[in-house]
C-alpha cells in the first residue's frame, strides 16, 4: 500500500476533504472545499438546493470522483482508490440516502440485514443477523414491518428503515443526505430525535446535510436521555466563549454556489449577517 | 468540427468498459446464483409464449410466401429446405432477439433506471456491493444462455408452422418435407444460427443496462432510457446480424 505515510499524518479525523473540487461538465459543484471532522461531531451542513451539499457527502464516501484535493476517509487516503478498494471502507460507514435509498426487491428485514450479510469480512451466523436486525428495527420503532416491502412503507417510515440500516454495523461514522426532505414538519422533528438517538446510544460522528436549520438546531441543543428514553435540552452553562457552549459538539457548515462559506458552531453562525446564512437561520443578535 | 461525435464516442467508450466489467465478473466471486436464476426465468421462460406465438406465424407466412414464389417454377416440394434456411440462418435468430430486445432490455432498463434514479444503486454501492456484480453480470448471463435456446425453440416451431401449411394448405406430405427440410440444414447453418444469438444476448443485455445506469432525471429519465435501450439494442440486432451472415457467407 503506497498511502501508509498518509495514514499516519491524518489519525483521529475520521474524515478529511483537502481542496476538494468536483466538477460536472461546466458547473463546478463543489469549489475548492476543505475540512476535518473528528471522532464524536456532528456536522450539520446547510445550503440550499444545488450547493454542492449532497455532492459532498458522496464524495466522502468515493461515490462521486474528485476533479482535484484529497479525501480521506477512516484516516485513508480514498482519493485513487479503485471501487474495489473502496467497497470495504464504504462498509465501514454508514449512509442515509435521500429518500431511505431501500432496495426495493427485498423486504424490509433483508433490507436492514443487507450490510452484515454481503459484508465480505467477519460475517455472522444467520440467527445473529435476525437478533441484530429486530433490535435496529425496534430502535427505530418499527419492528412490526419486518415482512413489509419498502413500497408499502410511508416516507418517514422508508427514512427510519434507512437509518436501522446504516447503523445497523455501528459504524464509526454516520452519513445523512437530507433525512428530513419532503417529510411535515412532525415526521421531520421524529427522524431528527431518532439520529439524535443514535449518535447518544452510538458515540458515533454525524455528517447531516439538510436544507432545514432545525434539523441542525435539534442537534446541536438537544440530547438523548438513555434512562428516561426521551430527547431532553441540553443544560447551557454560562461560560461560552466565541463559540459559544458545544457540549454535543455540533458544527454547522454552510454551502453556497460550491464554496464552504461558514464553518463552526450555532452561535457564530447565528450571529452571522450574510445574507445567504440568514435565509437558513433566524437571527437573534443576543 | 467534430465536436458533434463526440458524446457518441464517449457512450461507446462508457459502454465499453460496462461490458469489460461485467464479462470479467463472470469469473470473479462473489457469484450471485440466485439472481441468475431469477433473470433466466424472466427472461427465458417469461419469453417463452410469445418466442413461440411469433416462431410459428413466422414460419406459416414464409411457407405460404414462399410457395407461390416457387410455384412459378414448378418447385413447391422445395418448400422446406427454404423455410428451414431462412429461419434457421436469419429469421429465428433475429425476431426471437428483437422480441427479447422489446421485452427484457426495456424491463431492464427500467428497472435499473429505476434503481438509480431513487439511490438504490448508489446505496448498492454504499453498502459495499457492485452493482455491475449483482445487477449486469447475472442479466447479461441470463440472457446468454436463454436466447440461444429460445432460439432454437423459435426455428422449431417455426417449422412446425411452416409444415401446417405445406400439409393442409399445399398438400405436401409430411415425410418430404420435413426430410428435405432437415437435409437442408448444414453445419454452417446451425453455427451461425446459435452464434448470432449468444452474440445478441450480450449485446441486448448490456444496452438495456447500461441505459438504465446512466438514466438521470427523475421518472421521465426512466422512460427514455427504455425507449433508448429498445431502439439501439434492436438497430445494433440488425447490424450485427449483418457482418455476422457477411462472415459465414464468406466461409461457405
Amino acid at each position: 500500500m503506497p498511502d501508509t505515510t498518509q495514514n499516519q499524518t491524518s489519525t483521529g479525523s475520521l474524515l478529511r476533504f483537502e481542496n476538494v473540487t468536483i466538477r460536472f461538465d461546466d458547473l463546478v459543484a463543489v469549489n475548492n472545499v476543505s475540512f476535518e471532522m473528528s471522532a464524536g461531531e456532528t456536522r450539520v451542513v446547510l445550503g440550499s438546493a444545488g450547493s454542492g451539499k449532497t455532492t459532498l457527502l458522496k464524495a466522502a464516501i468515493g461515490l462521486i470522483r474528485v476533479d482535484s484535493g484529497r479525501v480521506f476517509l477512516l484516516g485513508r487516503d480514498i482519493t485513487d482508490l479503485d471501487e474495489r478498494q473502496l467497497f470495504e471502507i464504504r462498509s465501514q460507514v454508514g449512509v442515509l440516502f435521500q429518500e431511505g435509498g431501500l432496495f426495493d426487491s427485498i423486504n424490509i428485514a433483508e433490507n436492514v440485514a443487507y450490510p452484515l450479510v454481503n459484508r465480505k469480512t467477519n460475517p455472522l451466523p444467520p440467527d445473529v443477523v435476525e437478533t441484530k436486525v429486530e433490535d435496529a428495527l425496534r430502535f427505530v420503532e418499527l419492528a412490526h414491518t419486518l415482512e413489509k416491502y419498502p413500497n408499502e412503507l410511508s416516507g418517514g417510515m422508508r427514512r427510519r428503515v434507512g437509518i436501522a440500516r446504516a447503523v445497523i454495523t455501528e459504524p464509526p461514522l454516520v452519513l445523512y443526505d437530507s433525512p428530513t426532505a419532503g417529510l411535515d414538519p412532525i415526521t421531520a422533528t421524529t427522524i431528527m430525535a431518532l439520529i439524535a438517538k443514535e449518535r447518544d446510544s452510538l458515540n458515533a460522528a454525524n455528517l447531516i446535510v439538510t436544507q432545514r436549520y432545525q434539523d441542525g438546531q435539534l442537534m446541536a441543543n438537544f440530547r438523548y436521555n438513555r434512562m428516561d428514553g426521551h430527547l431532553e435540552p441540553v443544560p447551557k452553562n454560562g461560560h461560552g466563549d466565541s463559540e459559544g457552549s458545544n457540549p454535543t459538539r455540533t458544527i454547522f457548515m454552510v454551502m453556497k454556489e460550491g464554496h464552504l462559506i461558514f464553518e463552526g458552531a450555532q452561535a457564530r453562525l447565528e450571529a452571522s449577517t450574510d445574507a445567504y446564512i440568514s435565509k437558513f437561520v433566524p437571527q437573534h443578535h443576543n | 468540427m467534430l465536436d458533434f461525435l463526440k458524446p457518441s464516442v464517449s457512450a461507446l467508450q462508457d459502454f465499453c468498459i460496462l461490458a469489460g466489467r461485467a464479462i470479467r465478473n463472470v469469473v470473479r466471486p462473489p457469484h450471485y446464483e440466485s439472481d441468475i436464476l431469477l433473470q433466466m426465468d424472466i427472461i427465458g421462460v417469461g419469453s417463452l409464449p410469445i418466442v413461440i406465438l411469433i416462431g410459428f406465424f413466422t414460419g406459416v407466412v414464409i411457407t405460404m410466401q414462399m410457395a407461390r414464389a416457387l410455384a412459378q417454377y414448378g418447385a413447391v416440394d422445395q418448400v422446406g429446405p427454404i423455410v428451414a434456411i431462412t429461419l434457421v440462418r436469419e429469421l429465428g435468430p433475429v425476431l426471437t432477439a428483437i422480441l427479447v430486445a422489446g421485452r427484457n432490455a426495456s424491463g431492464i432498463a427500467s428497472e435499473l433506471g429505476s434503481m438509480k434514479v431513487t439511490e438504490q444503486i448508489d446505496a448498492m454501492r454504499a453498502l459495499g456491493t457492485d452493482p455491475i456484480q449483482k445487477l449486469v453480470t447475472p442479466r447479461m448471463i441470463a440472457t446468454a444462455v436463454m436466447l440461444p435456446m429460445l432460439t432454437i425453440v423459435a426455428d422449431f416451431v417455426g417449422l412446425i408452422g411452416g409444415w401446417s401449411i405445406a400439409r393442409l394448405s399445399i398438400g405436401l406430405p409430411s415425410s418430404q418435407y420435413w426430410t428435405s427440410a432437415y437435409q437442408a440444414l448444414e453445419y454452417n447453418d446451425i453455427t451461425q444460427g446459435l452464434l448470432k444469438p449468444f452474440v445478441f444476448a450480450f449485446m441486448v443485455s448490456l444496452v438495456g443496462c447500461f441505459y438504465g445506469l446512466r438514466t438521470t432525471g427523475g421518472t421521465q429519465g426512466v422512460g427514455h432510457a427504455t425507449t433508448q435501450a429498445v431502439v439501439v439494442s434492436s438497430v445494433w440486432i440488425f447490424v450485427i446480424t449483418s457482418l455476422l451472415t457477411r462472415i459465414f457467407v464468406n466461409l461457405h
